[in-house]
């Protein structure tokens, strides 16, 4: 009996190690097809602004409030942690930098990561399996041009423009909790700021925005084609391009963390 | 001409075509008929290219497309208009860029040619000021009509049709069954109907292909189909129960 419960054991994790490989494989398939697909898409510009307005200025209302209150929290935080062993002086200085160096991009690819993962994701799914993606391929029409490219290339550039766009809120958040509730003066905030300001952290937040933006198009792409079966196939796609996207955001912050910091921008 | 030889297609466990032969005259309609779930629609998609087979080939006026670079397979696709069963309409297009998405796609005409060419493709199908409107605004034999002004708006050599009157009322599947005549004698293509609905099959067909088990099992003229003594055939012409195949 337990050599026949370790027999199936070992299938199945056979099973998975295999479905694992496949899937990494699809998705560098995936990736290599659009590689060979960006310049005939951009022939095509108007999808890739239509999908910039989609993923980036659909998403501000959202990546406003979250900011916002992050940049309060982390203003909340930071004078409770300080409390009298260091001078709140240094209150602007600290929210400047993890609000750009982390909290800005984790935060912003976070959020949309959910947003937009899940829109491409569900929308592609849908299309998939209504025979959408089946339609243009019989049109002659290559999928992965018209459907994949520009949703990668406005979430590359769109990421970096909102977190740009929350840095600066989250901010402002800090700026306001710290004058009316902390006891902060505007001009010693404000000091804090400029003083604590390096144009190399800024870099490296934004530089990670593009890779999270282009985890982000890839699972939802990714998944949408993918896609089998009916409105269930659908809902597990856009789970797993949600999921996907946001544990491959918090690895890859790691791993970006490591190179931009020890190598790329190391004093 | 479309030519099929030993046509095989295995999906999972199930054999879904197995060494299916098929042959189909220019200017020709060849209805395949067959029972749910015989392949009929994974046929049409060989055809079209959208699937790969495991063996066999298929011929579209001499050409093999099996194995096809994608870059030929397009030009090949570009000859064809397929109505997909549930239209496959583009959802996030109104209905004028759905019908002229290929012409934009693939001609470089000036946009007020594109407009007159879909406005054309729609009255046709008997749609008049619709361009405008989304498909999810669409009764599903406007849908159909929309699918049809699509499929034959690059003036295709050949049509095919997945189950085009399924899910209509008998009335518009009249209406549908009218189009694909109009469509064979407007534009002289070569088309493929896929459907069970043996009414609609007899106002549109040239010919019959009944497919069963992977293969082409009754191939016949719309007065041979009726006077068919195959059993499977005759089986499906009466609609009955009792036959060769149980349910």
């Amino acid at each position: 009996m337990e050599e026949l419960i370790a027999i199936r054991g070992a299938r199945y994790a056979r099973r998975r190690v295999f479905d694992w490989i496949a899937e990494v494989g699809r998705l560098a398939l995936l990736l290599g097809d659009a590689a060979r697909h960006t310049v005939p898409a951009l022939r095509s510009f108007g999808l890739v602004i239509q999908q910039m307005s989609a993923i980036g200025v659909g998403s501000l209302g959202l990546v406003f409030v979250v900011s916002l209150f992050t940049g309060a929290v982390a203003a909340v935080q930071a004078a409770y942690q300080f409390s009298s062993m260091v001078p709140l002086k240094y209150l602007g200085a600290v929210i400047i930098r993890s609000v750009i160096i982390e909290l800005g991009p984790v935060l912003t690819a976070l959020v949309v990561g959910g947003r937009v993962g899940a829109s491409i994701a569900a929308e592609l799914g849908t299309m998939k399996v209504t025979e959408q993606i089946d339609a243009l391929r019989a049109m002659a029409i290559n999928p992965v041009r018209y459907l994949v490219v520009p949703r990668l290339i406005a979430s590359i550039v769109m990421l970096p423009v909102v977190t740009i766009f929350a840095n600066a809120i989250a901010i402002f958040g800090g700026f306001v909790v710290a004058v009316t509730a902390v006891g902060v003066s505007p001009h010693v905030y404000e000091t804090g700021v400029k003083q604590f300001f390096f144009m190399k952290d800024l870099y490296s937040g934004l530089l990670k925005a593009m890779f999270f933006g282009a985890i982000i198009g890839t699972m939802g792409c990714h998944y949408g084609f993918a896609t089998e079966g009916g409105a269930e196939g659908v809902g597990q796609a856009t789970t797993r391009a949600v999921v996907g996207a946001c544990v491959l955001v918090l690895i890859s912050d790691y791993v970006l963390a490591n190179v931009l910091f020890r190598f790329i921008f190391a004093e | 001409m479309i030519r099929i030889r030993g046509l095989a297609k295995r999906l999972g466990t199930k054999q879904v075509l197995d060494g299916l032969d098929l042959e189909i005259a220019t200017g020709e309609t060849v209805v395949v008929i067959g029972r749910s779930g015989t392949g009929k629609s994974v046929l049409l998609k060989h055809i079209v290219g959208l699937m790969e087979p495991d063996r066999g080939a298929i011929e579209i006026d001499g050409e093999d497309i099996v194995g096809m670079k994608e870059s030929d397979l397009n030009r090949i696709r570009m000859r064809f208009g397929m109505l997909f069963q549930g239209s496959a309409l583009f959802d996030s297009l109104t209905v004028g860029e759905n019908v002229g998405l290929a012409l934009r796609e693939h001609l470089r005409l000036p946009a007020a040619e594109i407009r007159r060419r879909v406005a054309e493709r729609l009255e046709w199908v008997g749609l008049q000021g619709v361009e405008d409107m989304k498909p999810a605004s669409l009764s599903g034999g406007m849908r159909k009509r929309v699918g049809l002004a699509r499929a034959i708006a690059m003036d295709p050599a050949f049509i095919l049709y997945d189950e085009p009157t399924t899910g209509l009322d008998p009335i518009m599947a009249d209406v549908i069954d009218q189009l694909i005549r109009d469509m064979q004698r407007r534009l002289q293509v070569t088309s493929v109907v896929v459907t069970h609905d043996l009414a609609s099959a007899f106002k549109v067909g040239d010919r019959f292909a009944m497919l069963d088990q992977g293969r082409i099992i009754f191939q016949g003229t719309p007065e041979e189909m009726r006077s068919t003594a195959h059993p499977l055939a005759r089986q499906f012409m009466e609609g009955t129960s009792a036959g060769p195949v149980r349910a």
